[in-house]
């Protein structure tokens, strides 16, 4: 699903990928752990297309396709979607009203004609349901006033209305109490199949208690610099991440 | 054969006059260029006025030489020159239609072109539109219904001839000829506009509208409207605008007056979109408009504008609360973009006791462009328990556009409470991107944040004002960001 080959980027002028190597096929979770600065961000923002960034060498495709002169709203439409670390507040908009505003957009991109109120209405109520939130919750502004656990359940939302092919969770755990991390995770897994796939970024391995990864990647210094499996989040969460820099550096 | 240019029909014109006398009907039925006050006689004469009405104007052209173009305003243009403005245009052939059917196939079109179909309007239940084409009323429907309460809803110049009481009593009450320097203008040159009188204790069945819109070039737009809503009546009155685009700038210096009498109420609306000239700022609409309520006792006047056009807008939409527990609104988005220029706000005169008055402005500014709140919240002395509430917001985007606000307070009672809030935010690039990886494109998500932005104001309007309102947001901040 998504290929990425010894991508470089920098922003202004400084460089924070270093040649990142990383596949992701559908039915898959890949944890992205590493140390702050190493460029678990930027690698989430290089796949969106933020455009402050800039990619000085190497490709990414998203289901064989290069993506180096695809908008970032047209790698949504394709079905790339990412939960914020810092979700944005949009003061006089209701989540529903940005939801149905989104959908629409990406079926119109997809050339199909909106979607009817009825199924709409259906459609949040279903995921409302999975996600244990209250209707309410949806006639409140997006994100305006929310607290950092549910911002985060939004994110999780949108992501369940939107039905994404490859979900990027950026340090989605930061901010949440034990409980909306569960309910968060939990929301995850329900949606997670075998035609998609999840990207966890994260700082630490607690989340990957509840959303289990097949793959766990290291990156240091914006390089991979080692693969494993859910194991190896363990191994990160007893020894820290000093041990990974003193093998790199060795 | 060189093009038939303005100079040459006034040519013809001066010609004509010695041949048949000045009031020659010409093909345009256009008076020739310029202010005097034989063109104020002329003008007064094409309209069949009273002689009242031919003197009450001449008074106020009287007044207004002696009077300044005023300049405190934050905003820069280049003074149009009065006496190259033609004051009178009417269609070539006058119609004059009792429904909308009769109405010229040209002029529907013209309609849709503004994007309100009149068969649309006439579905929109309830909607009685006055239509104001370059000056003269061609159209006027639901009368029937209307006249059946005792409602009086009809051109500015009928009722001078049909209800001339009424028009004595009021005109000018609310806003004095020589209340500014435009007003006294408009007060000399007026071309038409709308009346309406609601009687006692009527809640009018429908929303009032008027559409008006500038035609030919060169033609100078003086509207003038007149609102009385009689002891325990309501009404709620719409006002709609668009021009098409010009290369010169047109003048368009209206006057509105709004009368609430005791326990009255009257909702005003406003979309006014004239054409504010193009990307590079040349062209547009100068829109200096007077528009002034007066609330007796326990009356409430409610002003709700959506300003996106006019290349310069001078506009204060005001309320004077004289009666004890009168209400003054005002609640206006004003859109700016490229090299726009708006000052506006509103005044709120509290004379009365327990006078209440509450102010939402939205500023957007986009562009070039420059956009400025000023309003003035004034407590006389024997307006005991007065309030008022100020909500100035401004959205900025972009890095060279500019917003400012200017409120003036004056305060000369010890128990009034007023209560001023103010921000100012920009569309962010993350705002942008967080849309974005929803699938939003940059300008749809301009137009999502415009539109939560302005919401308070919005809700304000009445249902059909504010789908167009919408669009037109969207509409005039399109190419915004680059």
């Amino acid at each position: 699903m998504l290929k990425i080959k010894n991508i470089h980027a920098k922003i202004e002028d400084k460089v924070i990928l270093n040649g990142i190597e990383l596949e992701i096929k559908a039915g898959e979770i890949h944890a992205i752990m590493g140390p702050n600065g190493s460029g678990k961000s930027t690698l989430a923002s290089v796949i969106t297309g933020k455009e402050e960034y800039e990619i000085t060498d190497g490709q990414i495709l998203f289901e064989n396709e290069d993506l180096e002169e695809v908008s970032p709203e047209e790698r949504a439409h394709k079905g790339i979607f990412m939960s914020f670390q810092y979700p944005i507040e949009i003061p006089g908009i209701t989540t529903t009203n940005f939801i149905k505003t989104s959908i629409n957009e990406t079926r119109k991109a997809r050339g199909e004609n909106d979607m009817p109120a009825k199924d709409m209405l259906k459609m949040l109520r279903e995921k409302c349901d999975l996600l244990d939130i209250d209707q309410k919750f949806l006639s409140r502004s997006i994100n305006d006033g929310f607290s950092g656990g549910e911002k985060k359940r939004n994110e999780i939302f949108q992501m369940a209305m939107l039905e994404p092919k490859l979900a990027i969770l950026d340090e989605t755990d930061s901010g949440l109490d034990i409980d909306a991390l569960k309910i968060v995770a939990n929301g995850v897994n329900k949606l997670k199949s075998q035609d998609n796939a999840v990207m966890v970024i994260t700082h630490y391995q607690r989340l990957l208690d509840y959303i289990v990864p097949d793959y766990v990647h290291v990156l240091f210094d914006g390089k991979i610099v080692k693969s494993g499996t859910k194991d190896l989040a363990h191994e990160l969460e007893k020894k820290g991440y000093d041990w990974i820099k003193e093998e790199v550096n060795k | 054969m060189s093009k038939y240019t303005e100079d040459d029909l006034k040519k013809e014109l001066e010609t004509k006059e010695y041949e048949y006398g000045f009031y020659t009907d010409i093909e345009s039925d256009k008076l020739p260029v310029g202010l005097n006050e034989e063109i104020i006689v002329a003008i007064s004469k094409k309209k069949e006025e009273p002689e009242w009405m031919t003197d009450w104007r001449l008074d106020a052209f009287k007044k207004w030489k002696e009077m300044k173009e005023p300049e405190w305003a934050n905003v820069k243009y280049e003074k149009p020159d009065l006496q190259k403005i033609s004051y009178y245009s009417a269609p070539s052939n006058k119609p004059k239609y009792n429904s909308l059917d009769e109405v010229d196939p040209e002029l529907l079109e013209t309609f849709k072109k503004l994007g309100i179909s009149v068969d649309e309007q006439k579905k929109l239940a309830g909607v009685a539109v006055d239509v104001v084409i370059d000056s003269v009323s061609v159209a006027t429907s639901f009368k029937d219904t209307l006249s059946e309460k005792g409602i009086i809803f009809c051109s500015m110049n009928e009722a001078i001839k049909k209800h001339p009481e009424l028009i004595k009593k009021y005109i000018g009450t609310v806003i004095p000829k020589t209340d500014n320097y435009y007003a006294a203008l408009n007060s000399a040159v007026f071309s038409d506009g709308s009346f309406c009188y609601i009687p006692k204790g009527v809640k009018c069945p429908m929303e009032l509208s008027t559409y008006f819109r500038i035609n030919e070039a060169g033609t100078g737009q003086f509207e003038r409207t007149l609102v009385v809503a009689d002891k325990g009546s309501y009404v709620s009155y719409l006002e709609g605008c668009s021009a098409p685009s010009r290369d010169e700038n047109q003048l368009h210096a209206a006057v509105v007056e709004l009368i609430a009498l005791d326990d009255a109420e009257i909702k005003y609306s406003t979309v006014q979109n004239w054409f504010p000239g193009d990307s590079e700022g040349n062209g547009g609409v100068f829109n200096f408009v007077t528009k002034r309520g007066l609330c007796e006792k326990n009356a409430k006047i409610s002003w709700t504008q959506v300003e996106t056009g006019s290349a310069v807008t001078w506009k204060y939409p005001s309320c004077v609360l004289k009666g004890k527990n009168s209400v003054g609104e005002f609640y206006s988005i004003a859109v700016t973009n490229n090299f726009q220029q708006a000052d506006t706000g509103t005044k709120m005169i509290h004379l009365g006791e327990n006078t209440k008055s509450t102010i939402i402005s939205k500023g957007i500014s986009a562009g070039k462009s420059q956009n400025s709140y000023r309003g003035l919240v004034r407590i006389n002395p024997r307006a005991k328990n007065s309030r008022n509430f100020s909500q100035c917001d401004s959205l900025l985007i972009g890095n060279e556009c500019g917003a400012h606000t200017f409120p003036y307070i004056e305060t000369k009672n010890k128990s009034a409470k007023i209560e001023h809030e103010a921000t100012t935010s920009k569309i962010g690039e993350d705002q942008i991107f967080y849309c974005n990886q929803r699938g939003i494109d940059t300008e749809k998500a301009i137009a999502l944040i415009v539109n939560g932005f302005s919401k308070e104001v919005l809700n304000k309007l009445p249902m059909e004002f504010a789908v167009e309102a919408q669009k037109l947001l969207e509409i005039s901040l399109e190419g915004s960001v680059g």
